[in-house]
């Protein structure tokens, strides 16, 4: 087996045809698909655990806090404890509810993050879905997940409950719009939705440099309304404590909670993910145009270490925005999306489609 | 492998959609429906039709039943139960129902389906967007720009509504 860090094509396509010599064709696939399976599974649990952590830790020192600091060393083995007392806790369902539905709305949430994540390139060779369409399928199926909140605060029978999935489900369904212009934006430079393309194209230079100003402007649109899409702070009115107590998930308690939790957090790394991979290039190392010395001292750096630094910055900033700014209204949310963010980032596609017909990008 | 695929979706279309139309919670219909049109876009990506996949996604699973979802929480409660329909309804509904099955069977079986080959059904995302802005033989952008022209239309249909409840 070949393995390497700059390139995992060689070494997916090394595990494939040892399965495929021990086991039938068929067999192989099954096993090679309940492999991926497990691996996500995985991945996604670990992400979800050290993402509470990363995020309790940053709010702490923007508070001048330490954030937990009792259970492992500097608190690393916090959230695991925490984890741990969740799934020994007993699952509590109000009276009167619907309890199919309220049981299914937990597990609805966590169908599109697993659906998105398979898509996201992690590495060269280190990506599960190529599709075709691949940032249409990543904005298709992220939809889905709207769903499971509007059940979840339907079906606990709370008023907090429903307002507060009421407010959620106007809040994710308006912002949408702006995150699928503002990438758009950079598919008109692309001229493709495959996100292996999308990288490629990003090989002398990230899209957030090359583009010129239409390409700034739809990133801040992207942040803005993506911050905004999947519940965070400052746009956390879903789930404003001191209103609604937690909002939809107000209801659940015990391993349903965790699920929305883990749901929660998916969907911002996945976030963080598309952005880093549409304006910064994914694992693409730094590249300036044609500086030979330069681009091959970049390439020294492993692409999968480029990725996660890079999704690691774009966390960073939006757990920043989390910790610095007030809660907005419900009006003025919704203010900011309808007459501002939309119509800026409809004529700003129209302004980089008069950059790309004129070839003003680089 | 495939097949088996094949029969897992169709059994879920299956059993969805009976369920859709028995389920005497409304909202429970509308969540079996939801799960309906996911595997009906899971038969779609069998069928390497990516696009009209994602766009089953998001038009029905993202966008319809989301506004049923919402319309509901809207107008009726949690324990709220739909009264079974009577004898004469659901025989009507039935023989709607199996008349429709007999004209779909029928056509089915007298069809011939000429293999197609790969060449003619290029559906890739860059040939759909020339087809759909093209004016040439097959293209489609006299539909495109009506239907744009209806959905502008419904939009401001939409705002004007909702202004006039503002107003009072």
């Amino acid at each position: 087996m070949n393995f390497s860090i700059y390139d995992f094509t060689e070494f997916i396509r090394s595990i494939h045809f040892w399965l495929t010599g021990i086991f039938s064709p068929a067999l192989a696939d099954v096993i090679g698909l309940a492999i991926i399976g497990v691996c996500f599974l995985l991945f996604v649990t670990l992400l979800g655990l050290s993402l509470v952590y990363i995020e309790r830790k940053v709010a702490a020192f923007f508070q001048q806090r330490l954030g937990p600091m009792r259970v492992g060393f500097w608190g690393t083995a916090q959230t695991v404890a925490d984890i741990i007392k969740l799934i020994f806790k007993e699952p509590l369902v109000t009276k009167n509810s619907d309890k199919f539905l309220f049981n299914l709305a937990a597990f609805i949430v966590l169908i599109a993050p697993f659906m998105v994540i398979g898509a996201v390139p992690f590495a060269k060779g280190l990506h599960a879905l190529d599709f075709d369409i691949g940032l249409f399928y990543i904005t298709a199926v992220s939809s889905i997940g709207v769903t499971g909140i509007l059940l979840a605060g339907w079906s606990s029978n709370n008023k907090y409950s429903l307002i507060g999935a009421m407010r959620s489900g106007a809040q994710i369904v308006s912002y949408e719009l702006s995150v699928v212009l503002s990438l758009l934006t950079i598919v008109v430079l692309t001229g493709s939705l495959r996100l292996s393309e999308i990288i490629a194209s990003q090989s002398d230079g990230w899209w957030i440099f090359k583009g010129n100003i239409p390409a700034i402007i739809a990133f801040i649109i992207f942040i803005v309304a993506s911050t905004a899409e999947s519940n965070r702070g400052p746009f956390d009115l879903a789930e404003a404590e001191s209103e609604l107590t937690a909002g939809f998930h107000t209801e659940y308690s015990g391993i349903r909670f965790a699920f929305f939790f883990l749901a929660e957090y998916v969907n911002f790394f996945i976030i963080a993910a598309v952005g880093a991979t549409v304006f910064f290039g994914g694992w693409m190392p730094l590249h300036i145009g044609n500086i030979e010395f330069f681009n091959n001292a970049m390439d020294v750096i492993p692409p999968v270490i480029w990725f996660f630094g890079k999704v690691a910055a774009l966390l960073f900033l939006i757990m920043w925005f989390k910790w610095t700014f007030p809660r907005l209204r419900i009006d003025q949310l919704l203010t900011l999306e309808w007459k501002y963010l939309l119509p800026i980032s409809i004529v700003n596609i129209l302004l980089m489609s008069l950059v790309a017909l004129n070839g003003w990008h680089l | 492998m495939e097949q088996i695929i094949f029969y897992i979706l169709v059994s879920g279309i299956l059993i969805f959609s009976v369920l859709t139309v028995t389920s005497r919670r409304i909202l429970r219909a509308a969540v079996f429906l939801l799960f309906m049109l996911l595997c009906s876009a899971g038969l779609f990506f069998m069928l390497d039709f990516y696009f009209l996949a994602a766009v089953q996604l998001t038009v029905y699973a993202g966008g319809i039943i989301v506004l049923i979802i919402f319309s509901i929480m809207l107008t009726s409660q949690v324990n709220e139960k739909l009264e079974a329909a009577g004898v004469k309804k659901s025989s009507f509904s039935l023989i709607a129902a199996a008349a429709g099955a007999v004209v779909c069977i029928y056509s089915i079986l007298n069809y011939s389906f000429p293999a197609v080959s790969n060449g003619e059904t290029d559906s890739s995302m860059k040939n759909i967007g020339m087809q759909l802005l093209s004016y040439k033989d097959n293209g489609y952008v006299l539909p495109f720009e009506v239907i744009s022209i209806l959905l502008l239309a419904s939009m401001v249909g939409a705002i004007i509504i909702a202004k006039r409840d503002s107003a009072k």
